[in-house]
């Protein structure tokens, strides 16, 4: 039966991955080969990189290390941060990525999602929502979670996938940073209300926040996270074997 | 000399960049005449199928395939590369493939049990219906479709389990298909292509 899949995030400015710290053997922490290699050999299913650059050339910059990563590592690589216009896609899928993620991209252009999906397939374009409570009310946030657009989350959700988008991404800004768990009331409401693949992002603290998941919500495909991995609070070989051996269908 | 048949469908690099991680020579073409000095083919591709058939047909790369597959060559199809190896698919209309496999290409909407997600994305273990000889039994290789080949007959090498057993791999004599993506199924799918190097 197909597994359930774990994902690592790497952020990426100018070049270098962002926030990644002590592994033993290896040499560059910050270098986005070396540390990709490091989760696709340790068993991660699929790599999100996120481009946090502002600038022109920070952008060429991650364009070339995303050809690297893509020379370098044979697991699916996901993208996203900066992903505009169909251009934008295009310039990345270029490069080895096999799916690209949009966030404020798709808030500002509408049209981008069915634009994207139409010319490169639905599997190709993944719809990244940072979404908070306000009131009470889901709602999707801009610009890396700082601008309530006001919209209410699982109706824009359900749009963008009505549109083509072929995977959700949730990030809970509500429970983001806080490590004691995914928002498992935000991801039951998103993965009832859509069919295609959820990917839980946000909170996780522990091994055992990834056995609730699936556990609670068996129509979560995905568990991603950044910083636990990162700084070796969870190693990725540990947390398939407690997921195994909790019943969870994982790729050993 | 691996020959990687360029037919407009769908991006090359990863397939290239896998080839080129084993030590194996690849170059991508879609000219009959280069690629005749392969010795072995590959017939990548993502997209629909009628599109891809209709683009094979219309660079003749159909009859320059079917010809290089009945001198023997070994051809492996990947992905909707292997969905072309059949007779016919039912994606949107029903359109004619290469024939060189019996079987047809069928969706999986209405067929699998309701809590199962289209398009089968993921990773998801092989099991092996004879012995093959690109494949390991049990081992985990990535999914992205939406049909699959149906009636195989004795080309069938290895299905998964979504709900339903889906086709998985084929192999008939010099012919090898993979519904999967070995250029993203990591260790996994590297040993898969220099297996194909080597047959």
């Amino acid at each position: 039966m197909i597994t359930k899949r774990i994902i690592p995030c790497l952020d990426v400015r100018n070049g270098r991955v962002v926030k990644g710290t002590n592994f033993q053997g290896l040499r560059d922490v910050s270098d986005p080969v070396e540390l990709g290699k490091f989760y696709s050999d340790c068993g991660a299913d699929e790599l999100v990189f996120y481009d946090i650059t502002a600038s022109a050339e920070g952008r060429a910059l991650f364009t070339d290390i995303l050809t690297e990563v893509a020379r370098t590592i044979f697991i699916p690589l996901t993208v996203g941060g900066g992903i505009n216009s169909l251009a934008d896609f295009d310039r990345v899928l270029k490069c080895g990525a096999d799916k690209v993620s949009v966030n404020s991209g798709a808030i500002r252009n509408p049209a981008l999602v069915g634009e994207a999906a139409k010319r490169y397939g639905d599997q190709c374009v993944v719809l990244s929502a940072d979404i908070k409570r306000v009131d009470g009310v889901f709602h999707v946030f801009a610009k890396g979670g700082r601008e309530d657009t006001g919209m209410e989350a699982i109706e824009w959700i359900k749009r963008c996938v009505g549109d083509g988008a072929g995977e959700v991404v949730v990030n809970s800004i509500d429970t983001d940073g806080v490590k004691r768990g995914f928002d498992l009331e935000m991801l039951q409401a998103v993965s009832d209300a859509v069919d295609v693949p959820v990917i839980a992002s946000g909170g996780a603290g522990c091994m055992q926040d990834f056995v609730t998941l699936f556990q609670a919500l068996p129509k979560v495909d995905a568990g991603l996270a950044a910083s636990i991995f990162h700084f070796g609070e969870v190693q990725i070989p540990d947390l398939k074997r407690l997921l195994r051996d909790n019943d969870i269908s994982v790729r050993l | 000399m691996i020959g990687i048949i360029d037919y407009g469908v769908g991006n090359l690099f990863s397939l290239r960049s896998s080839f080129a991680a084993i030590g194996a020579e690849a170059f991508v073409s879609g000219d009959p005449a280069e690629l005749a000095r392969a010795d072995r083919l590959v017939l990548p591709g993502v997209g629909a199928f009628g599109d891809a058939a209709e683009k094979l047909r219309k660079s003749g790369l159909d009859a320059f395939v079917k010809e290089q597959a009945a001198a023997g060559k070994p051809l492996l199809g990947i992905c909707l590369g292997m969905q072309l190896l059949f007779e016919k698919s039912y994606e949107y209309g029903e359109h004619e493939g290469l024939g060189l496999l019996k079987g047809q290409v069928v969706g999986m909407a209405g067929k699998l049990p309701a809590d199962l997600k289209i398009p089968h994305m993921g990773w998801n273990a092989l099991s092996l219906t004879k012995p093959a000889r690109l494949l390991e039994d049990g081992s985990y290789v990535y999914f992205v479709h939406s049909f699959y080949a149906q009636n195989c007959e004795a080309s069938l090498a290895a299905v998964t389990d979504y709900g339903i057993p889906i086709t998985a791999a084929v192999e008939q004599g010099n012919i090898f298909g993979c519904q999967f993506h070995p250029e993203k199924s990591g260790n996994v799918g590297l040993t898969i292509l220099k297996k194909f190097c080597e047959v």
